[in-house]
């Protein structure tokens, strides 16, 4: 392995740092597309020098960016949202049905074999495929048809948040969207089921059976165990080992169980991460304290790793796309904040440090191992 | 040659640092040379106009000659002093917020 490339999308615009296998020193360039909120920023599997940015604000829309170069040169690709057909409803926060209005690119996904073809997740809630580099962007709405009209945002926007490939069966997506659920398609993004039996929320949703409605926060898998998922839920820690089929809580031990990313390891498919965060309400980590969780059993039992990550007076947030794991053989994990700071391990969480600090809001991390 | 004035936004997607001169074909209307701007700058379309209904943007304001002319027909002939390229058109992100 030659080095590494993390890339920080912030509220002020995207930062790439890099560094060699010993992970000590980072070089930093940046900011890339200065004071556009960079939703996301993120690599192709297949052509590591393929990136692709999602560029937005509220004055000028959404822009997507592709680079060729490893984020070196950047140019501008196609920028055409338009959800397919007659767009119709969703729930509205009020109850009533509200047309579906395209807002962002939350993430951008590449494909895990083919540098031009890259997923969109968007607000409202929609997929979208592009196969040609990111030029032109088709819904896939088998999608909406699974019970979209009754999807309803919350807090945050009705975002497409997270998509997950099965590397041994190309024909099964994952993705999750907050207030709607988790989903699944078995054809390769034509149909698609709720899989969230088993998820309870019963501030937020009373009624038990309810198919869709669950605040899904992430969702994380490993490539080794692809029917293995695990989800940051608005509270709740869930696992499923059926692939979405059922799911059951391994919050265990946890000081709260709200948060919002969750990962795993990169060579231990049972050791998992989350960061708790005190409420829905309060936004910070409990008592001050940033601490990342890890569980080597899959869930319920965790332990508090907190060498190099503040414990007092810590009020910073970590959003849901900004936790990841590089693929060395002592694994990475690196986490961006909400008060700037992206720290990183180089030793599966035993101890951290912050590579850089005093970003703007960071919203997302990525982490490209390089060949 | 008509002279426009992006905002800063604008200004980093498009690679530019000052206003932008643009030769436009025809009439010279406010349509006329925002179609010749995305034709010269094509990373700034759906930026000014939505890409779905082709409306100015809710935060896009134009002014020329120290008047709005956000609400002016597109079809609307600019101002002599921007034909001749005295005045500049701008292209502003109206202030929102505190």
């Amino acid at each position: 392995m030659s080095g590494l490339r993390v890339l920080v999308g912030t509220r002020k615009g995207a930062f790439i740092l890099t560094s060699d296998a010993k992970r000590t020193n980072w070089d930093m360039r940046g900011p890339l597309f200065a004071g556009w909120e960079i939703y996301h920023i993120n690599g192709s599997p297949a052509d590591p020098q393929r990136l692709y940015a999602s560029q937005s604000n509220g004055w000028f829309g959404q822009v997507i960016e592709r680079s060729n170069d490893g984020g070196q040169t950047w140019e501008a690709v196609g920028n055409k949202f338009a959800y397919e057909g007659v767009p119709g409803t969703h729930q509205w926060y009020d109850g009533s049905q509200h047309p579906w209005e395209f807002k962002r690119v939350w993430l951008l996904q590449p494909s895990p074999t083919d540098p031009d073809t890259v997923y969109a997740g968007v607000e409202d809630a929609a997929l979208f495929r592009s196969t040609d580099g990111g030029q032109n962007w088709q819904e896939l709405p088998g999608l909406r048809a699974a019970k979209g009209q009754f999807w309803q945002p919350g807090a945050g926007g009705m975002c497409l948040h997270t998509i997950l490939f099965d590397p041994g069966n190309p024909q099964r997506i994952f993705v999750a969207i907050s207030a709607a659920g988790a989903f699944r398609s078995d054809d390769g993004g034509l149909t698609w089921l709720p899989i969230n039996r088993g998820l309870v929320s019963p501030g937020e949703l009373p009624d038990k059976s309810a198919e869709v409605g669950h605040c899904v926060h992430n969702l994380a898998t490993h490539p080794a165990r692809p029917s293995v998922l695990f989800m940051q839920k608005h509270w709740d820690v869930m696992r499923s080992d059926d692939a979405g089929d059922s799911w059951h809580e391994v919050s265990g031990n946890l000081p709260s169980d709200f948060g919002f990313p969750i990962a795993v390891h990169a060579h231990e498919p049972n050791t998992i991460y989350v960061i708790p965060i005190k409420s829905d309400s309060e936004h910070y980590p409990p008592e001050g304290k940033l601490r990342v969780y890890r569980s080597r059993s899959g869930g319920n039992e965790w332990e508090a790793l907190t060498k190099g990550l503040p414990q007092k007076d810590c009020y910073v947030n970590v959003l849901r796309s900004a936790l990841a794991v590089d693929m060395l053989d002592s694994c990475g994990i690196y986490f961006g904040t909400t008060g700037g700071q992206v720290y990183a391990s180089i030793d599966s969480g035993d101890s951290w440090s912050p590579i850089v600090r005093d970003l703007p809001a960071v919203l997302s991390v990525e982490v490209q191992t390089l060949p | 040659m008509i002279r426009v004035v992006l905002p800063q936004h604008l200004r980093t997607l498009a690679q530019v640092s000052q206003e932008v001169e643009l030769s436009v074909e025809g009439v010279k209307t406010i349509s006329s040379v925002l179609k010749t701007l995305i034709i010269s700058y094509p990373m700034l379309r759906g930026t000014i106009l939505d890409q779905g209904t082709g409306q100015r943007r809710p935060f896009i304001r134009f002014f020329a000659c120290g008047q709005d002319l956000s609400f002016e027909p597109p079809d609307s002939l600019l101002p002599e002093a921007v034909l001749v390229g005295r005045e500049p058109f701008r292209i502003v992100g109206a202030m929102a917020g505190g």
